[in-house]
């Protein structure tokens, strides 16, 4: 996994509370069998006016003008500012991978659900959780003419020329994005560990190992 | 200390503490489906890793494959594709899978638990959020994404932070005509559909444990819908006896060694719970969603929801979104919603008892006119057998229903089963999200007697009217 950097960029918005995975990525672009591709498919239902499906080009569809990613004043945005409950619903990583090919780094909200936001460290991106106050102030501050943030994970900050807030994000977590960190290789090194564990299992519980 | 279920069962699969309060903890089975699995496959293959514990593992296709015309296999390439894939990475790794052709194919979480697979005590994990299922069994059972399939195919842990226990404690006896359907979306009504979020939740009262093992699955099931990923209730006699003679369950000796373990698997009467939420169902009704988030649930005897008047857990603009989504009404009469398809079955409500239910009320009356198609898909081609030995499936046809081959279907529209744009439909299904069964859907999700008795009607009506 690559290594978390800093992020600078303008905010994108989106007042809404609970957004599952479903309308972060729809169901018929999971018929894919690769990690690539969903950012052009992001928030599919909202963004285009015409139906899609996976395999098209979808620069040839008709957007939704209203579409909040549309506003130019969103453009480059890798910063996504969003309501309560972020990512609830199904557990597909697809919805990271779409919010990540889209070009966000960083998803900020004052709560995600449970499966979503494990799936956001296991790729590199970054979900920030706020307080309700916290949360208030920045979003207050979308619509003024600097929009301009930096999101510093080391010193868990984030700050324009005027304003800035901390956020709490726990110690090993903070680890693994900084450090690009494959949960895979580690675990592997407790191999011994775990090769004991199943060896007293299998005294104790032996009927699990049926199958 | 006293321990909840929750502790006894992280406890029993904790392998090692990390020293920044993770843990690494053992999972004993891995569901596999098509559409989380394909990419940690591959990920495992450029690693050029292998797979840890392979008789860990269950894989069967579900929620991409065609419910009509099995004979003539998948049509759509790409979702044959997937398939295939699956197919092949099974085959190389020789991994236990139930084939599209095999009647023991079938919706994941329904397979699992029917298979004897999934038994009490197990920490299971799918990539599928409604894993939460198989904790009707007391089994540790959570959904993740595919970067975790990969690090479980790899190292058959999962690193893990202890959830916090919550129970929801379920005052009064189930009323007639109130299912575990009804109880659960009550339950995400009151709490919201973030209630849970960051517990385990065990459901206890003397109701949970009247109810069958396929209601408490159905229970368990929508656990995720409240914000938990893992949904428990404690073994008793009915768990036992379910799992008993199952496939793939312990045996003779081996058997009574495992009852006398899974016995256990309750919480202590003094254990202590981070939270507690009672729920009062003495006078509860049938239950159905008119919104766009589980939580946006009333109950069905009179009118959709007056903003002004009572108190939600969502915001109010989302609740105005969603009545403008939905194509209803503030305090609109909900006898007078009509509409368009019936959908019977998924992981929540695809089992023998459901179907049961539904030919009850179906039974010697016709799907009204106004009905488009209603469709009846059950679980797994070992529930499809059954029903069919009862005569379920001639009642279901006579009265103008389509009967299906096993599969997810209309609950998430992956295949060719989906709602047009705008169409309204009466779905026993778990999601009632925007776009869910296909773009501008819109969905109600309901107990299968009242999907029943709405396809009858052609619109929705309290149950307990007509019986």
């Amino acid at each position: 996994m690559k290594k978390f950097k800093n992020v600078e960029s303008v905010i994108a918005y989106i007042d809404r509370k609970n957004i599952d995975t479903d309308a972060i990525i729809p169901k018929q672009y999971l018929k894919s069998v690769t990690r690539e591709g969903f950012g052009e498919t992001l928030f599919d239902d909202w963004r285009y006016i015409d139906p899609g499906k996976l395999g098209d080009n979808h620069s040839l569809r008709k957007k939704n003008p209203e579409f909040f990613l549309h506003n130019s004043k969103y453009d480059g945005a890798k910063i996504l500012l969003t309501g309560d409950n972020f990512g609830c619903g199904s557990s597909r990583e697809h919805a990271v991978w779409a919010i990540m090919d889209y070009g966000f780094d960083v998803v900020i909200s004052t709560s995600f659900a449970d499966i979503f936001y494990n799936n956001c460290f296991k790729n590199g991106l970054l979900p920030i959780v706020l307080s309700q106050d916290d949360f208030e102030a920045i979003s207050a501050r979308i619509s003024e003419k600097n929009n301009q943030y930096a999101v510093n994970l080391e010193n868990q900050l984030i700050s324009c020329i005027d304003f800035e807030i901390k956020f709490e994000i726990d110690k090993r977590r903070k680890h693994v994005l900084l450090e690009g960190i494959d949960d895979i290789s580690e675990t592997l090194k407790l191999s011994k560990k775990i090769k004991n564990y199943e060896d007293s299992k299998l005294i104790k519980t032996p009927w699990i190992f049926n199958g | 200390m006293k321990k909840t279920l929750y502790d006894k069962l992280w406890e029993e699969h904790h392998i090692h503490t990390y020293d920044n309060g993770y843990s690494l903890i053992y999972v004993d089975k891995h569901l596999i489906h098509e559409v989380t699995s394909p990419q940690a496959f591959e990920g495992l293959r450029q690693a050029n890793r292998s797979i840890w514990n392979k008789k860990s593992i269950m894989a069967v296709p579900d929620h991409n494959v065609p419910t009509t015309m099995r004979e003539n296999g998948i049509k759509d390439p790409i979702s044959k594709i997937q398939v295939d894939a699956l197919n092949k990475n099974c085959k190389t790794n020789n991994l236990l899978k139930f084939d599209l052709e095999d009647i023991r194919q079938g919706i994941v979480h329904v397979v699992g638990p029917e298979q004897g697979i999934i038994l009490p005590g197990m920490t299971v994990v799918c990539g599928d959020s409604h894993t939460s299922t198989h904790g009707a069994l007391a089994a540790l059972a959570f959904g993740i994404g595919t970067s975790e399939v990969e690090h479980v195919l790899a190292t058959q842990c999962l690193l893990q932070k202890k959830s916090l226990n919550m129970n929801i404690n379920i005052i009064g006896e189930m009323p007639e005509h109130f299912y575990s359907k009804d109880l659960a979306l009550l339950i995400i009504s009151k709490i919201g559909t973030a209630g849970g979020t960051g517990h385990a939740i065990e459901y206890s009262g003397a109701s949970i444990r009247n109810l069958s093992m396929e209601a408490r699955m159905t229970l368990c099931n929508m656990t995720i819908e409240a914000g938990a990923t893992t949904g428990l209730i404690a073994v008793d006699k009915k768990t036992i006896d379910y799992v008993e003679n199952k496939p793939y369950a312990p045996k003779g000796k081996d058997f009574l060694q495992a009852k006398k373990y899974w016995e256990n698997l309750i919480s202590d009467e003094q254990a202590t719970y981070d939270k507690t939420v009672n729920i009062n169902i003495g006078s509860a009704g049938p239950m159905m969603t008119w919104g766009t988030s589980p939580e946006m649930a009333v109950n069905i005897d009179g009118r959709l929801p007056d903003l002004d008047e009572e108190q939600f857990s969502s915001k109010r603009q989302d609740l105005l979104n969603a009545f403008s989504y939905m194509g209803l009404k503030e305090k609109q009469d909900i006898n007078s919603i009509k509409l368009d398809k019936i959908f019977i079955g998924s992981c929540t409500n695809s089992r023998i008892e459901d179907l049961r239910i539904v030919a009850n009320i179906v039974k010697n009356k016709k799907v009204s006119s106004n009905i488009k198609s209603a469709i009846i898909v059950p679980g797994s081609g070992l529930v499809k057998e059954e029903a069919e030995k009862e005569g379920l499936d001639k009642i279901f046809t006579k009265s103008g229903f389509e009967w299906r081959s096993p599969g997810c279907s209309m609950c998430l529209g992956m295949n060719d089963d989906k709602l047009n744009e705008y169409e309204r439909c009466a779905s026993t299904s778990n999601r009632n999200f925007e776009g869910r069964q296909g773009r501008l859907s819109r969905t109600h999700l309901v107990s299968p007697a009242t999907a029943a008795a709405a396809a009858i009607y052609g619109h929705f009506i309290d149950i307990r009217d007509i019986i």
